[in-house]
Order: structure tokens, then sequence, then C-alpha cells
């Protein structure tokens, strides 16, 4: 299922990143890359270590600001983003480190994921009653679903900090995805985990994407995974775009064979 | 209810009673979205009509059999409503078999349709699928991830159940040919078919009849008054005759609720909201349960530890006597409604046992401790004796005659001999029919007078008329000595030490018994964590010398207490070692109801039972593994073996 269909779900572009440069002082941690990510699609950004993957997505959610460069996102064109204003246009993400709230329960975690959804002013909130009261019913239902989908029924009201780190990873996904998100951008969803568990969240990543059509894009190391989850990789290397392509061609070229394995100098 | 029951001989019959009866009252309960969603019998008869329907226009017909696969989920349970309805044969299987273990059940029995939970055993069903021409459909319940799936044989339940409404709505006559069906229906067909776990072997296909269902639960039902203001919480393998008993067919009968847990991982959970009044558990939950009490109070503070240390000795001294209607000094009834008030109430409420009426648990023996703990606390818990082809009770324990130790009188309607050798033979009014496609096997199983051979050994103890069952009867071997070797007696006081989570025992044929242990890795584990030592996996904790000690010490312990009985004296357990791994159903080193495999083990560490008895102290193992994907690795490791003192038998005395 994962890369047969590549070429069916080729939709129209929903976010391009075009000629983008980012420094720290002197140093360079992006140069000049460009790439697009289409709807519908399952793109992953991988590099060895300091490639700058990570800049590239605090780019992308307006984290970090290009000094150079232009980003697309649904059309709009804009050289700087703010996170809320990605995160209200519809781009959610994970981090490589958990970053939930580590004394609230699993249920919270997910509901603050609908924080930007709510409408029912301050003073109702305040009371939680009436019209605050009956959004709430609503999201709890949407948060629910998303329980279900992830699976982690039992562990609704236990606090995150007491639960094991690949379940972790699991409702920070969960509440990315509370946000009903266009684009998810994962950090390295898979650090750390044992077999088993990335196995788990690579099919929590397919089915995110055949279930609800989100547009994924994800940083990760395992390569295995990546060429099996992946409908297009681009390769960083130094900040640079090394190679752009379907995983079989990523895996075909000789550049990232070279980034990969070493060359003979 | 007896004489309304009697003229329904079919539980399609006793649904449609039940509509009429207790329309308004719950069938089922399931948790989904964190909320109990709740069905009537009015509400589940008309679903299961409509399923029915769909089931026929799919081409299900009477006699054919369609495999049930999955957790315990209204949708399956409707599933099997719906084929008894056309007097089809449901074949619950065991979930979690890997799909080798699978197809063999659904080969034998010929299925030609399959209603299954989710995505992972519809995957499961099409691996398999070329060993099975007659399967024409897979129905699941769940559709996450099958939306890709292009498959003509593939329908969703709720599908079906529309299309049925449909066709009624479209064919008024089609709901009269359906009645018709219902009414059609014989309780001398096959009502189910249950396949043996696979204790000795391949299983087997055990064929069981409405009626006797209907029969046995009848009795079972008035033995313990259960009504159709009853709850349970259905969370028991569906494929396991436990689960069709005590939930299925009482449920069906007596009219009560079944309620099913949200997940597998919530069950303790849904235990404690939906406080069931009736509860059914092999005793392994109640021991995980005690563990995880005993650990969790360990960790509290000084006086919260008092407090339960102390109530839980008053509630040792009195509570079974209260329970079982002895006299108590009025001092004593105090305290035990204080502590009532203080621990038990409270402990039983966060266990989800508040409301437990009646409490059963089988399969395997209950340690005496274990046992008076729960029924101390004021839980009416009772211990009974089945098999799979007696549906179930052969005897039980009636209230006010528990004992930890025996597996109770009879059962109403139940017949039992005794052969030469010791084995229990019995007639039952649930009894099977024979095993499916297997006449041979039936014919073996079956005495020339009807009786079955349970293959367990036992004796009826003369004061009590309480029947005692020690051990397979193949399994109790001799030693060279002569003395008498029963590996389950034994290992069944191995394992009631917190710390050994399974023993296995050997010595047939030899000088002396030696034995293999798996310990807990929750109990050892806490154990581990307070006194600082560290450890990286199973294995290391495993071969941990600390660790070797502590079970060396239960080892010793249990000695004393075989010393103490002049028939079981020869048994002594003389060298042990802690297995490096865990032993493991994907392994087929237990069986899907975690019982030991005996056999099986002894070839598989035939190295290490050389070693348990040339006198050597370490031994080299490497075993295969199987992961639960189902692909397969090694572990090999070097094993210690431990000697053990033993005891000269002392009669009557304690050592």
């Amino acid at each position: 299922m994962s890369a047969t269909d590549h070429s069916i779900r080729k939709g129209e572009v929903l976010l391009a990143v075009d000629q983008v440069s980012l420094s720290f002082g002197g140093v360079k941690a992006i140069t000049d890359v460009s790439f697009d990510i289409r709807k519908g699609e399952i793109r992953a950004i991988i590099g060895p270590n300091g490639a700058g993957k990570t800049s590239m997505l605090n780019v992308i959610n307006g984290f970090y600001h290009p000094q150079q460069g232009r980003i697309t996102f649904k059309g709009q064109t804009r050289s700087k983003m703010r996170p809320s204003v990605a995160a209200s246009q519809g781009i959610a993400r994970t981090f490589q480190n958990v970053a939930l709230f580590k004394g609230m329960s699993t249920l919270d975690n997910i509901m603050s994921g609908r924080t930007l959804k709510m409408n029912s002013n301050f003073f109702w909130q305040c009371l939680r009653h009436g019209p605050a009261m009956a959004e709430e019913i609503r999201h709890r239902e949407f948060v629910e679903d998303i329980i279900d989908f992830l699976e982690i029924q039992a562990i609704r009201k236990v606090p995150v900090g007491k639960l094991p780190y690949g379940l972790q990873k699991r409702v920070e996904l969960g509440r990315a995805l509370a946000m009903e998100p266009d684009l998810l951008l994962l950090d390295e969803p898979m650090a750390g985990m044992n077999l088993e568990e990335k196995e788990d969240m690579s099919r929590f990543i397919i089915d995110v994407n055949t279930q609800y059509g989100t547009t994924i894009a994800l940083i990760e190391h395992d390569m295995g995974v990546v060429m099996d989850l992946s409908d297009r990789v681009v390769v960083l290397e130094y900040g640079r775009k090394l190679a752009d392509g379907t995983p079989d061609e990523v895996k075909a070229d000789q550049n990232v064979i070279d980034a990969y394995l070493g060359v003979a100098h | 209810m007896a004489s309304s029951s009697a003229r329904a001989d079919t539980f399609p019959k006793l649904l449609m009673r039940n509509a009429v009866l207790y329309g308004d009252l719950p069938a089922l309960r399931h948790k989904y979205l964190g909320i109990w969603q709740t069905w009537t019998w009015a509400e589940v008869a008309e679903i299961v009509r409509a399923y029915a329907q769909g089931l026929h226009d799919l081409g299900l017909r009477h006699g054919d059999t369609i495999a049930i696969i999955g957790t315990n989920r209204p949708k399956l349970y409707w599933s099997m409503m719906a084929a008894q309805c056309l007097g089809a044969i449901p074949v619950p299987v065991y979930a979690d078999s890997v799909a080798e273990e699978m197809v063999y059940v659904l080969e034998h029995a010929g299925v030609t349709m399959a209603a299954v939970q989710d995505q992972e055993q519809v995957d499961k069903i099409f691996s398999v699928a070329d060993r099975l021409p007659a399967l024409k459909a897979v129905l699941y319940d769940w559709g996450r991830g099958l939306r890709d799936y292009e498959d003509d044989r593939l329908h969703s339940i709720d599908s079906l159940i529309i299309e049925g409404r449909t066709h009624f709505q479209k064919d008024p006559r089609s709901v009269t040919a359906l009645n018709d069906l219902i009414d059609q229906g014989k309780g001398s067909d096959v009502s189910v078919i249950l396949y043996t776990s696979g204790t000795t072997g391949r299983s087997k296909g055990v064929m069981l009849s409405a009626e006797r269902c209907i029969a046995a639960a009848d009795d079972s039902v008035a033995f313990d008054h259960l009504d159709e203001n009853d709850q349970v919480l259905a969370y028991l393998p569906l494929a396991w005759v436990g689960d069709h008993y005590m939930n299925y067919a009482q449920g069906l009968v007596a009219g009560f609720c079944m309620a099913c847990p949200e997940s597998t991982d919530t069950v303790e959970q849904d235990l404690r909201e939906i406080g069931p009044s009736f509860y059914f558990a092999p005793p392994r939950v109640f021991e995980n349960l005690l563990t995880r009490v005993t650990i969790r109070m360990e960790d509290a503070g000084s006086f919260k530890r008092w407090l339960f240390n102390t109530f839980i000795g008053i509630a040792k001294r009195y509570g079974e006597d209260i329970l079982n209607g002895k006299s108590v000094p009025l001092g004593g009834r105090l305290l035990y409604a204080l502590g009532n008030l203080l621990v038990y109430a409270p402990l039983k409420n966060v266990l989800g046992f508040s409301r437990i009426r009646v409490g059963y648990t089988a399969g395997e023996a209950i340690g005496p401790e274990l046992f008076s703990f729960y029924r101390s606390l004021g839980m009416n818990l009772k211990q009974l004796y089945g098999q799979t082809e007696a549906f179930l009770y052969v005897t039980v324990q009636p209230d006010g005659e528990i004992r930890a130790d025996t597996v109770g009188p009879l059962a109403p309607h139940v017949e039992i001999k005794l052969t030469e050798s010791g084995e229990v033979l019995f007639k039952s009014p649930g009894m099977f029919l024979g095993y499916f496609k297997d006449d041979e096997r039936t014919a073996e199983t079956l005495t020339d007078d009807g009786f079955i051979k349970t293959g367990d050994a036992g004796f009826f103890e003369p004061e009590s008329g309480h029947l005692k069952i020690i051990d397979r009867a193949k399994d109790v071997g001799k030693l060279k000595s002569g003395a008498l070797f029963p590996p389950k007696y034994v290992e069944n006081k191995l394992k009631f030490f917190p710390n050994i989570k399974e023993a296995v025992l050997f010595g047939d044929g030899q000088d002396y018994a030696t034995c293999f242990i798996n310990i807990d890795l929750t109990a050892v584990g806490n154990w581990a964590e307070r006194n600082n030592v560290s450890y990286a996996s199973y294995q290391e904790l495993a071969g941990h010398p600390d660790v070797y000690a502590m079970i060396a010490d239960h080892v010793t312990e249990t000695n004393r207490s075989l010393a103490r009985e002049p028939l079981m004296a020869g048994a002594q357990i003389k060298r042990f070692l802690i297995l490096h791994k865990e032993l493991d159903a994907d392994d087929g080193e237990l069986t899907r109801t975690q019982k030991v495999r005996r056999g099986f083990i002894a070839e598989r560490y035939a190295p290490l039972i050389g070693a348990l008895y040339n006198g050597t102290e370490l031994a080299d193992i490497t075993t295969e593994v199987t992961f639960e994907d189902g692909r397969k690795g090694s572990i090999s490791a070097r094993v210690r073996i431990s000697d053990c003192p033993v005891f000269t038998p002392n009669i009557g005395k304690a050592a």
C-alpha cells in the first residue's frame, strides 16, 4: 500500500519551500533548499546528523525565520510565518523530545490540541457551563475518537509523565491530530523506540494518512521505516538538498549513497 | 423462569423470549469513545434478526460453520446469535492465535464465513485464504485500515445489518420466513463448536447442542439465583467455554446484562465502572490482582501500611467465618465492621468487586492463601471443576461449603464415577455430542456406558463428599524409588509464592524431582527496585544471585510443606534452575489458556534437564523465540543450577 500508489496520490502542492537559506550567525544551517509537499502524501526529510532537518521543520512551522527564500502554504506566500499563525492555518507538529504537559492526563493533553477550535468566550469557559459545556462535549467527542484511533483508552486518565516513552510519543501524535491539521510535521516520531513500538507507530502514521487524508512530513533516522512509509523523500546534507524523489529513486542516487556510506577520496 | 426457558430450546428462541419478557432491560453494554453504550433485549433482538437476514442473503445456511474471531465485542456476540438464528454453527477462535494456528481450526471446521474484529484478523484470514476453499465471506466489526482493501468477500457487519433491515422493508414476507427459520431451530442440533485449547496435542472441536447447553445453564442459573438484574463483564476469550457458558449461555437463560470492555487493556478500569454482580476469573487473575495490591501497599506510607496490615489480619481471623455464617465473637464482628469501613470496602471498590454476589474461579488450583484473602474480604468466591466437554460444570461449591483445596461436590444433575486408577468420569446435562469430524477420539473419550473420561486424577474426600483433583492422570508419575510424583500438585505449591510465576517439575522415572522456575517480573522487579538491584532484562534479573537465593528459600519452604504430607514427601525438589526467558504461548511452551505444555518444554530444554541430573552447576542453552509478528530469533544463555535441602517426612508435624 505504501510505495506502490504514490503516483496516484500526487495531488496539488500544499506547501512549497522555495530557495530557503537559514543561518545562525556564521553557521549556515540551510542553504538554498527548495522542495514541495503535495496534498495527501507522506513526505520524508532525511539526512545525517546536523543536516538541517529539524531546522527545516522549524522553518516550515514558522519557528525560525529564513534569511532568504519563500514559503508558500495553501497558495499564500510569505517569508515569515509565526508559529501561532502556522498553527491556526493548519500546521501541527510533534517534537523530537516529547513536549507534553507532564502533569496532565492523556485526555487533557489531547484536549489542549483543541484550544484553537474553541469559540465560546472566556466568561463561559471559566464557569464551564452553558455554551462552553456544549462545546467541550463536542470537542471531547472528537478527542475520544482520536483516543480510540490510537488505541490509548487504557491511559486516558493517566498523567503523561508516568507513561513510557513510546506511549508519550503516541499521545503527542494525538495532540497534533486534535488540531485537525492539513499538514502534520513529525520530528523523529520513532526515535528511541523498540521494534514493536516502531511498527505500531508506522501503522498509525499510515492510518492517519489514509483515514483522515492528512498530509504528513516526517523526519526519521530509521531508513527502513522511511523507505516503507513515505511517498517521496528529500535528502539533506550539510544544509543542502542532495536528492529528491521516490524512495526507490533516492536509494539509487549516487550522491545519497556517497553521503551515507562514505566515499573514497 | 425455568418453565419459560424449557420451551425455548435454542439460543435464538431465548433471545426472542427475552425481547418480550425483558424488552426494556439492558442486554449488552459496550464502552465506546469513553461512554458505556447500552442495547436493550428488544434492540438486540431487532439487530440480530436484521443481521441474520443479511447473513442469509450472503448465503449462510443451516449447518454451515462461521468462525468468530476477536475480543468480546457486541457485534461478535450478535454474529453468534444471528448465525444460530439460521441454524448455522458459530466456531469461536482464539483471537491471539497466529495465522498458522488459526488455519488449523478454520480448515478443520470448514468455515464458509468468518466474523472478525478488525484489520489484524482480516489480514490473518486472507493470508491463509488459499487453504480455506469454502470461505465465502469475511465480515468485520471495526473498519479501520480496511478502506483500501478490494476483496469481494469483505463486508462490514454494520452494512449487513442495514441490508437486512432494507430486505425486511422491501419484502415483508421475509420477516415471517425468518421467524419460521428461528422456530424450526431444533434443540438437538449442534449449537456451537468450541475448540479445546490443546493442552494435549491438536485441539479438538467440541460440538455442543443447544438443548443441553440450555439445560446446563438452567441448572447453574437456579443454583446461583441469577436473574435479569445481574450484570457481568465479558472479558474472557470468546473461544473458551468459560465465556460461552458464564456470559453467553447464562446471559440468555437468565436475561442478565453482559458488558463488553472498551479494549483488552482497560478490563480493570471497566470492571470497576461496571461493578459486576457475577464474576468469573481464573486463579491467575486473582493472583495478579493480589500481587499488585501487595506491591502498591509496600510502596504506601507507613500509616496506610499499618492500617492495611492490621485490618487484613483481622479479616483473616474473622472474615471467612462471618461469610460462612459461623459464630464469631461480638468484638470480632465490630472490628470486622470497622475494617470493612476503612479497608475492605474501599479495596473491593478499587478492584471492581463491590457488587459481586457470586464469584467463581476454576481452571487451575488456587492457592489457599489467595483464596482466603478474597473470601475474608467478604467476597463470595467459590470454586468449580469443569470441562469443555461437560459444557463446564462437573462439580461446584454451594454457598457455605467453600474450601480452597477441593472443587466441591457434584453440580446439579451430574453423575461421577472414579476408575481404579483414580481417573474422574462424569455424565452431565450439558455434555457434548462428540468431537467434530473425529469419531475416533470421541470414542476414546467416552466409556461404553456413556461417561466422559476427564483425564484428571482425583478422589472424593470421605467426610465432606468434595472432589479433590490431584493432576492430569497421565502426568502423575513415579520416582525410581516408587514414590508418587504429582508434578502439578508441587508446581501449584510453588506458584503460590508471588515471586514465582510458573514452575515446571520433572522427575518421572528419575531418582529425584527437579524444577524449572519462571520468576514473576512484576513482583521480583519491584523487589529489585526496593533493594537497589539493577538489571537490564528479564534474563539478567533471573540470573541474579540474590534472586536465586530468594527462590531457593521458596523451594525449601515448599519441600518442608511436602515433607508434612506422607503421600507427597518423595516429590521434594532437590535441584532447580531459573529459566532465562518467560514461557510463552507464542513459542508453544504454554497453551493459549496459559497452561504449561510439559512434554514440549522437556524436549526444548533437554540440555537443561540433563544438567539438573548430572550434577553440573552451569548449563548452556540456545532457544528459538517467536516475536509477536511471527518472526523468529534466538536467545542463548548460561543458566545456573542450584541445590536445595530436602526434609525427612515427619507425619503430622511441622518440620
